[in-house]
């Protein structure tokens, strides 16, 4: 099957002054395809990730999202992605459906497309029933698919999602990885960060960052076979942190 | 256009939910109105005063009658000896006390004169200077229907006009547009500063900036609210201030508003410069209260005239936007003066704008990055 590439990122440097964030980064992501962006905090993760959703310009290189160059066309690439980040997004003191509304407004959809997939989307979480509640009195695991939800409203091309689940406990990130699959299983590139080393055993594959570089990138498989390990958690901790264990082995 | 739209009555939701944000916007200002008005206000109602009386005759007992029945004292003791006067002054009862001297009427017909005291709280100096000249007026009053009664033609009392005499609208006239400088400003400032810093703390900022909207967009329909709002609140100071205390604006109303709108304006674009450079929304509310309400209240001219300031206070004013405007909303309000006046506050007003503008960008920009 040939598939399509929808994120392209070639030699990609962003430098804050001295200070290098990303060093050459090259990777492609693939329609449909969950894509998970691991890496220690301070690897260069949310830099990448902001340039690639449009909000900072790289230094050099070239990034192309959703077919659209990101240092010419950022405008027209936020048009095409959806967004979610680990703290919390939605207005807590408006209700779920002036949430939608107001998220459908800004991504430029007509009322009557918000109306109608509003009216499925709420249906097909059994959500009806708290359509005029305020967000604010609705469970966090609740929230989360909501939030979620809302990010792929517009039905963009590529969602990105930095580190969704945090917080939140297991059975809801069971549920919300389910939420994931089906996001892919429509079309939708999932971009995906986390902190969770068994959420990147669910990613197609996975690329491990460590200062500013990527140091691996393959199928959760192909990575535990190549460094021989039981868990992705295992190939992190051998690629990511080799100082750290050699500390811990003396 | 339609997706801003969308985005301002968001943030009216937001401000209509919001039982404090309400309070803050319209309840503040109304009741700092009626506060100053009715509270500080500078003239004397109902004041309470002791008499010690050591004559008692006709004259005294018309004196007293004629200073209770004025509307600015009440009769509030009678004392009996000079100890009594301490005690009903420290209890706090009486504002002021009024002793005649013995054998008052007496001597006033047969000399010519006689002496009375009056004795006022100094440890509220404003108070006890509007009481002596008022009592002293109602006195020389009294002094001159004595005298044109035809009863020889004593000087009573020689009265000393320590203040201009001043039937309290005075005060009113000082006030309004301090509230409304300080009321916008506080306002403004803050709340822009609070809902923008709010959007970052709840992590709603990111997103929006990830969307197709603008980042001019989203500043933009977040002020868009509270310049409408700040707007209203105004004509709602303007009304009070005119039904409340009759007090009307003597210049031109479209050219006070037209003023209105640029130190709204002024004030906003502090709110945004503000909250680029506060991460939280504890930063936003503390650099807004410290840096802008203090210096507002005490160097504005609000309550201190700053032509009776040192040098180096004269030149930390002149960088307050406040100082500016209250010259302008004095003018076109109690002076009645045209734009001829105010231009070059206009002026000053204008330029701070531009560049609490141009900060904001620049910082916004530079947080990007």
């Amino acid at each position: 099957m040939i598939r399509q590439t929808v994120i392209s990122v070639t030699n990609l440097v962003k430098k804050f002054g001295s200070f290098v964030a990303n060093d050459n980064l090259s990777f492609e992501v693939y329609e449909g395809e969950i894509f998970g962006f691991l890496g220690a905090n301070g690897a260069g993760k949310t830099t990448a990730l902001r340039i690639l959703s449009g909000l900072s310009e790289p230094t050099s290189g070239k990034v192309t999202v959703a077919g659209f160059d990101a240092k010419k066309e950022p405008e027209r690439i936020k048009r095409n992605i959806g967004y979610m980040c680990q703290k919390f997004s939605l207005y807590e003191d408006l209700t779920v459906r002036e949430n939608i509304t107001l998220y459908g407004g800004i991504y430029g959809m007509t009322k009557k497309l918000i109306l109608e997939r509003m009216a499925n989307l709420l249906s097909r979480l059994s959500f009806e029933e708290f359509g005029d509640r305020q967000i604010s009195s609705l469970p966090l695991g609740l929230k989360q698919k909501l939030a979620f939800s809302i990010a792929i409203f517009h039905e963009p091309r590529i969602v990105f999602l930095d580190e969704p689940t945090g917080g939140v406990d297991p059975i809801t990130r069971r549920q919300f990885w389910e939420m994931i699959y089906e996001t892919a299983d429509r079309g939708i590139t999932v971009f995906v960060t986390t902190h969770y080393m068994d959420e990147a055993e669910y990613c197609d594959r996975i690329s491990i960052m460590n200062e500013g570089r990527i140091v691996a990138l393959d199928t959760p498989e192909a990575l535990k076979k190549k460094y021989n390990a039981g868990s992705v958690e295992e190939v992190f901790i051998r690629i990511a942190r080799p100082k750290m264990t050699e500390k811990s082995m003396l | 256009m339609k997706r801003f739209l969308g985005f301002v009555k968001k943030e009216f939701l937001h401000i209509f939910r919001d039982f404090r944000t309400l309070i803050i916007l319209f309840g503040i200002p109304t009741a700092q109105i009626l506060i100053f008005g009715f509270v500080v206000s500078t003239d004397i109602k109902d004041a309470g005063v002791a008499f010690l009386d050591l004559s008692n005759d006709d004259v005294t007992q018309k004196i007293s009658d004629k200073i209770c029945s004025s509307g600015f004292f009440r009769r509030e003791e009678d004392l009996h000896s000079y100890n009594d006067i301490d005690l009903v002054m420290k209890k706090g009862k009486a504002r002021a006390v009024i002793v005649f001297g013995e054998n008052f009427g007496r001597s006033l017909t047969g000399q010519g004169k006689a002496s009375m005291i009056i004795i006022t709280d100094g440890s509220e100096p404003n108070t006890a200077t509007l009481i002596t000249n008022y009592a002293t007026a109602i006195v020389t009053d009294f002094n001159r229907e004595y005298t044109g009664s035809g009863l020889s033609g004593a000087v009573l009392l020689q009265p000393e006009v320590r203040m201009f005499y001043n039937p309290g609208l005075k005060g009113h006239y000082m006030f309004v547009p301090g509230v409304i400088t300080l009321i916008m400003i506080l306002i403004c400032a803050l709340m822009t500063s609070i809902t923008i810093t709010r959007e970052k703390e709840f992590g709603t900022m990111e997103v929006l900036l990830v969307s197709p909207l603008k980042p001019m967009q989203i500043i933009l329909g977040k002020v868009t609210p509270y310049f409408l709002l700040s707007f209203i609140n105004v004509i709602m100071i303007l009304l009070l201030s005119y039904f409340v205390f009759d007090l009307p604006v003597k210049g031109s109303l479209a050219l006070l508003l037209a003023e209105s709108m640029l130190y709204i304006l002024m004030s906003l674009s502090l709110g945004i410069l503000i909250s680029t450079v506060s991460r939280t929304m504890q930063q936003a509310i503390f650099i807004s209260f410290l840096g802008l309400m203090l210096p507002t209240i005490l160097l504005s001219g609000f309550i201190f005239p700053i032509e009776n300031m040192p040098k180096v206070y004269d030149v930390v004013a002149s960088i307050m936007p406040p100082r500016y405007f209250i010259v302008i909303i004095k003018n076109i309000m109690i002076k009645g003066t045209g734009f001829g006046f105010v231009w070059k506050e206009t002026l000053i007003l204008t330029l701070m704008t531009v560049l609490f503008i141009g900060l904001s960008v620049r910082n916004f920009k530079v947080r990007l990055e």
